[in-house]
């Protein structure tokens, strides 16, 4: 579905992001990117919707290599990915409607999308996205009268609308607290089930990924140090890939917290 | 390793005190004494011939007191007419103006234009800035004549660079998330500007242009003076004939109009947040 092959990325800077990635993303399946600050997470999800334009390697979405395309095939492209965003990203002086609606962009002309006149399908299906999330009574509030929780559920609302094959995902849980974070999670991944629908989530937490996903990747300096299902992160693995410090609690709290979801 | 050198015991007991913004002591006093030095001297150049202005006084005097009691019937026709050419000539530049200057912005911020647009925006708002609205005024009325076209394209010419520097500035500081959010989801670049920069800008937007606005109406009053029409000819007149009770009333009506602007100005402002 989604495939990596020698992903690059060096900054101007001359920072390393990624060193030649290789990753392959079968139809449907959920992965949580995990790793330190500045292990390239957020460049390497950038990278695939070139919001930031790799230095070589090539990214494959289905059959079309979306790192040669041109601006025009990019946008038709970049629709068939949503994104979640770190601290939301909604725009805030807009309602809950717009920024929904605002998902839909690659598909309307201008004309439409300036006087707001989305077809009558973009609006109903963003009143049932609403709906799903719990907050079609919020559409004509302003995103900046939400809760954070509720910002990020506008957001998931605003990715599902363009009706993506894959979802990119930021750091989503980044500024919830713990409750919301894993009901934001539980959301995305639920909502990614339903769809059939393939993700990379970007998560430090890494309790938090273990609960939800079938598969994790440890980047660690832009380079893969791990690659496999949620069980293998032992307090070894961990350390290659963070550094030194006792995992022990990080792993048992999982176990408390699967059982305070149990009950 | 300088971590390890840092010996906090050197610290404990002693004052501290915010490092100076120069480093080098000698340094830091001689600027100090060079500038108290500058702006003694220079204030002492400044000559004031005190008989003369006592003298002024007296006209000055004349001048103020005219204000208690304004003429605004005697010129009333000249005065109505005045006022109505300014209102038209900032009401029509301040519109074009911040047409015009609406792109401009958007090429002369570096998150959204490529370099090459940039620097022709760029220069074209430092060519605006750099000529004064008077100047401007001067070489328009030399080329179209006496009359309020001249001002009206001076006010135009003049609302861009003080629009598009600031409206610039703003865009250039806008939270790049919300407008990478909106680019991600495939929208075309216009449809990007819409959505993604032009809600973060618009409380600024509109509280510029109204600034402009006001300063546009006070300017009309002065671009008067070098022929360039509106209520400053007539202002401009009345001080030829020493007509200072006509004069006062047209200060008046200037003040209260920019005043009530201001007015206006806080009210929209603190609607659109």
């Amino acid at each position: 579905m989604l495939r990596l092959e020698k992903l690059l990325k060096t900054y101007k800077t001359g920072d390393q992001a990624l060193q030649a990635v290789d990753m392959d993303i079968p139809e449907g399946q959920v992965l949580a990117l995990i790793g330190p600050s500045g292990a390239g997470k957020s460049t390497l999800i950038r990278c695939i919707n070139r919001l930031v334009e790799p230095t070589s390697g090539k990214v494959y979405l289905g059959d079309i290599e979306l790192t040669g395309l041109s601006s025009g095939s990019l946008r038709r492209e970049r629709r068939r990915m949503g994104m979640i965003f770190q601290e939301y990203a909604l725009v805030e002086r807009l309602t809950v409607m717009e920024n929904v609606l605002s998902g839909r962009l690659g598909y309307v002309g201008f004309w439409r999308s300036f006087l707001r006149r989305f077809p009558q399908s973009d609006v109903d299906e963003a009143f049932r996205l609403l709906d799903r999330v719990g907050l079609a009574h919020m559409a004509d509030k302003r995103a900046d009268e939400l809760s954070g929780g509720q910002r990020q559920r506008v957001g998931i609302c605003r990715a599902l609308i363009q009706n993506p094959a894959l979802l990119l995902v930021d750091e989503p849980t980044a500024s919830l607290d713990p409750k919301t974070s894993r009901q934001i999670m539980r959301l995305i991944c639920e909502l990614c089930k339903e769809r059939g629908l393939a993700a990379i989530i970007n998560i430090h937490d890494v309790a938090l990924a273990q609960m939800f996903v079938q598969r994790v990747i440890g980047l660690r300096l832009g380079a893969i140090e791990f690659d496999g299902p949620p069980e293998g992160l032992t307090p070894d693995v961990l350390t290659t890939i963070y550094g030194e410090e006792d995992w022990e609690a990080t792993i048992e709290s999982v176990d408390e917290e699967d059982e305070v979801v149990a009950q | 390793m300088s971590e390890a050198a840092f010996n906090v015991q050197t610290k404990m007991g002693k004052p501290w005190k915010k490092p100076p913004f120069v480093q080098r002591k000698w340094l830091r006093l001689i600027l100090l004494v060079g500038i108290v030095a500058y702006l003694i001297a220079a204030y002492m150049t400044i000559d004031v011939n005190w008989s003369r202005v006592y003298q002024g006084l007296e006209r000055g005097k004349k001048f103020v007191m005219a204000f208690t009691n304004p003429d605004f019937i005697t010129r009333s026709t000249d005065i109505w007419e005045g006022m109505f050419e300014s209102i038209i000539m900032t009401v029509a530049s301040s519109v074009v103006g911040i047409a015009i200057s609406i792109p401009i912005a958007l090429g002369a911020a570096r998150n959204v234009a490529p370099l090459s647009v940039y620097l022709i925006c760029r220069g074209i708002i430092a060519i605006s800035r750099a000529l004064q609205e008077i100047i401007v005024a001067i070489l328009l009325v030399a080329i179209f004549g006496f009359g309020p076209l001249a001002g009206f394209l001076t006010l135009s010419f003049a609302t861009i660079g003080f629009l598009s520097k600031l409206l610039a500035e703003d865009i250039e500081s806008m939270d790049r998330a919300q407008a990478e959010a909106i680019k991600a989801s495939g929208a075309r670049w216009m449809q990007w500007v819409n959505y993604g920069v032009q809600p973060q800008v618009m409380p600024r937007l509109i509280g510029l242009s109204i600034y402009r606005l006001d300063i546009n109406f006070r300017e009309s009053a002065i671009l008067g003076l070098v022929g360039a029409g509106g209520i400053g000819a007539t202002l401009n007149t009345a001080f030829d004939r020493y007509e200072y009770d006509t004069a006062a009333a047209i200060l008046i009506i200037i003040i209260v109009i920019v005043m009530a602007l201001e007015y206006l100005s806080g009210v929209v402002r603190a609607r659109v947040q």
